[in-house]
């Protein structure tokens, strides 16, 4: 009767104080989080792909709710969800969305198998890094792609693929969220995020090649030589030429296609225009 | 016998060029001078499209401390400053030279005598190894001038020399040490001069008898020098395995470096240029380069001017064979297969070998099946099956806790590994991340 009684009330007496201490504690060193993180994060995709430069989505919360307290929400996009998605987190924050322009990943690289002759074999690991650090490759380009699919590998949402029949990556544009990881995972830097453009149509210099004209033009049949041709005919200045290697300034380009045409190794690509008339006028406009 | 105590592996020695003397290759029609063929700063170009150039004029400038001169090998007239495809396979800046001749500039002694009196102080000996663009010749190319000045809080202790050639084929040190030993022993009593020390050993591997013997009997008038033959063992040759072989002594963790244990190592062919370098005043423009195969029809060991092209090597030594598949610049394990056969020979060219088609195949790879025989071949105590694991996931900072910085790249781990596997790829990917990564902190700090 006795030893019941003692272990009831001592019992009884552990859980009261640690009742009292468990209580103390939670309000004492309770965690005020703010209620918009939350509340922001609900309306995130919940991809974590981190293409925002976040980690995760609840980091991304976190910054623009301290992005708004500072009182813009400028820079901060989730490329994933892209522009309905930033509006509803301006909503949830109180402020202005900032309109960004929507991008895609570009393979600037057209070495496809017919283009650029096989020189070598490599047969090491089956990665770009790898591959990269221990030679050229197995073509004569030492920019070109290694075609080992380390984009491919980056990828969280299956918009990159190898196609097998060009040795080269394709990026599927619908499912692209612009994230970013294949631009990092490429060793040779030969992915650009370009702004995605009117119906989804750019004029891109397919080529990454710094190499001189005559070395550049033997290893492929499509790399730029640096002629500067297309810098010549270009009316609204946005081709530049640096290192034996033309780029095309996306916010300056006015898709005329003037330098598709000027291109004497078909390097510049005009990506998802209409077919071209049969030639009759030198340069057509393509018809908005 | 001594040899180093963890790891190791023993390849197929493969020496077929070992009985073939030295032969002096004849001239290149052009010669080509890569910028870096250091471990450092590359040279910069002291001449212009034109100029003319003799053999042994400077035609490059040291880059920095870290660095050395480059010389022309040839006479004759600068055609162009261009790019080259170099042993890395990649475009480097290069000098290339039309030959004419073969003029030697003034000063050069050309005579075959022994020189054995030196006069000069530890501090002349070092600056004419270092204007002579003296390197190690071992392969790594590590400019000689930097070893003798040890970093502040290291004091050196003896010279060890590198005459261990444990790679497979490759038999260019051999055949040095048996037609100059003379000549490498004053090379080895310089570096121990100029290094200040009061001892020198050189480390030679029992599968060379014959150059155990002679050095040992030439060594008797050079009482400070001891020859000591070591049990064959792969990768005996590199510096730290060197050392603990030797003298006994344990090279810590990088950035630790040999001269940390008292030790300057050198290999056995810089000991025979610094000689040249120093005795005969003539800077570092030819070495001896082994050219070997199983296909090929007379491997040989040349004396060759540097900028040669190695298909110049190759059709000496009796044609290219027709069923090669790779051309591997330097020996098996730690050498580097070639883009083509126009890859001039340079400072560090050891060795070109020719594999056939069945040599050069890759077997499948298969997955680990944690059977730990990397553990025990790696001769820096490390776990190469963990680092290539770790390196493939990219744990860039575990990868450092466990120790990828003191790999030595020598192979050991996939030459053993039955399943085949990249280790030593992943292991050198892993490798050079970490060191960018050590680089760009210290940079911060």
């Amino acid at each position: 009767m006795n030893v019941i009684l003692i272990a009831v009330i001592s019992l009884g007496a552990i859980g009261l104080i640690s009742a009292i201490v468990l209580y103390v504690c939670s309000k004492k060193f309770a965690v005020h989080e703010d209620a918009r993180i939350a509340q922001v994060a609900a309306v995130l995709p919940q991809a974590n792909c981190g293409g925002c430069g976040y980690p995760g989505c609840a980091g991304f919360a976190g910054a623009c709710v301290k992005a708004a307290d500072a009182g813009s929400l400028e820079g901060k996009l989730c490329p994933v969800g892209g522009a309905s998605v930033m509006e509803k987190v301006a909503a949830i924050l109180g402020m202005e969305a900032v309109v960004t322009e929507p991008k895609v990943a570009v393979v600037r690289c057209n070495g496809t198998c017919e283009n650029r002759p096989r020189t070598n074999v490599y047969d090491g690991a089956r990665t770009c890094a790898i591959a990269n650090a221990t030679a050229t490759g197995e073509t004569g380009c030492a920019f070109g792609c290694l075609g080992c699919g380390d984009c491919v590998a980056a990828c969280g949402f299956d918009a990159i693929r190898m196609n097998p029949d060009m040795g080269l990556p394709e990026v599927d544009e619908e499912k692209c969220t612009a994230c970013g990881g294949c631009v990092k995972a490429c060793p040779r830097h030969i992915i650009e995020l370009r702004p995605k453009g009117k119906k989804g149509r750019r004029m891109v210099v397919r080529c990454v090649n710094k190499d001189k004209g005559p070395i550049a033009n033997k290893v492929c049949a499509v790399s730029c030589i640096g002629c500067g041709k297309c810098v010549k005919v270009c009316e609204f200045e946005a081709i530049t030429l640096e290192a034996n290697l033309a780029y095309i300034e996306p916010q300056k380009c006015r898709l005329c296609r003037k330098c598709e045409d000027a291109c004497p190794k078909n390097a510049i690509q005009a990506m998802n225009f209409p077919p071209r008339k049969p030639k009759v006028e030198e340069s057509s406009e393509p018809k908005a | 016998m001594k040899t180093f105590k963890i790891g190791g592996v023993h390849p197929a020695e493969n020496k077929l060029s070992a009985g073939k003397a030295i032969v002096t290759l004849g001239l290149p029609k052009q010669a080509v001078f890569p910028l870096s063929q250091h471990i450092g700063a590359p040279a910069t170009a002291i001449v212009k499209k034109g100029d003319v150039v003799k053999v042994g004029t400077k035609i490059a400038e040291a880059g920095g401390f870290v660095s050395a001169p480059i010389f022309s090998s040839v006479s004759g007239k600068v055609n162009k400053i261009d790019t080259v495809i170099d042993a890395s396979s990649y475009r480097k800046p290069a000098i290339y030279i039309d030959v004419v001749g073969d003029e030697w500039e003034e000063g050069i002694d050309r005579s075959q005598d022994l020189v054995t009196t030196c006069d000069l102080t530890p501090e002349q000996i070092v600056a004419k190894i270092k204007d002579a663009g003296v390197v190690g010749m071992g392969g790594a190319c590590f400019p000689c001038h930097v070893k003798l000045c040890p970093p502040p809080g290291a004091k050196a202790e003896c010279v060890i020399i590198n005459a261990v050639e444990c790679e497979p084929y490759l038999t260019a040190d051999h055949r040095l040490m048996l037609e100059k030993p003379e000549q490498i022993l004053v090379g080895v009593s310089l570096l121990m001069k100029a290094a200040k020390v009061g001892k020198g050993y050189i480390g030679i591997e029992n599968n060379k008898p014959d150059a155990i013997k002679l050095l040992t009997e030439k060594a008797k008038a050079y009482p400070h020098i001891e020859i000591v033959p070591l049990k064959v063992k792969y990768p005996q040759g590199g510096e730290k395995q060197l050392v603990d072989a030797v003298i006994n002594r344990q090279v810590p963790a990088p950035p630790a470096i040999p001269v940390n244990v008292g030790a300057i190592v050198q290999n056995v062919g810089t000991a025979y240029a610094v000689y040249e370098a120093v005795m005969k005043n003539k800077p570092l423009f030819e070495r001896v380069v082994t050219v070997t195969g199983h296909s090929l029809p007379n491997p040989s060991n040349f004396l060759t001017r540097m900028g040669t092209p190695m298909s110049q090597l190759i059709d000496a030594a009796g044609g290219m064979p027709e069923d090669t598949a790779k051309i591997i610049g330097g020996g098996p394990m730690m050498g580097k297969a070639l883009m083509n056969a126009e890859v001039p020979i340079c400072k560090g060219s050891s060795g070109v070998l020719l594999m056939n088609d069945k040599e050069a195949s890759r077997a499948k790879e298969q997955p680990c099946i944690r059977c730990a025989k990397c553990v025990g071949a790696c001769p820096m105590g490390l776990e190469p099956f963990l680092l290539a694991t770790l390196s493939e996931l990219k744990e860039w900072e575990r990868l450092e806790k466990e120790g990828v910085m003191s790999c030595i790249e020598c192979g050991s781990c996939q030459f053993t590994c039955p399943s085949h596997r990249y280790l030593l790829d992943y292991i050198r990917y892993g490798k050079t991340t970490v060191g960018g990564i050590i680089r760009a902190r210290n940079a911060k700090k």
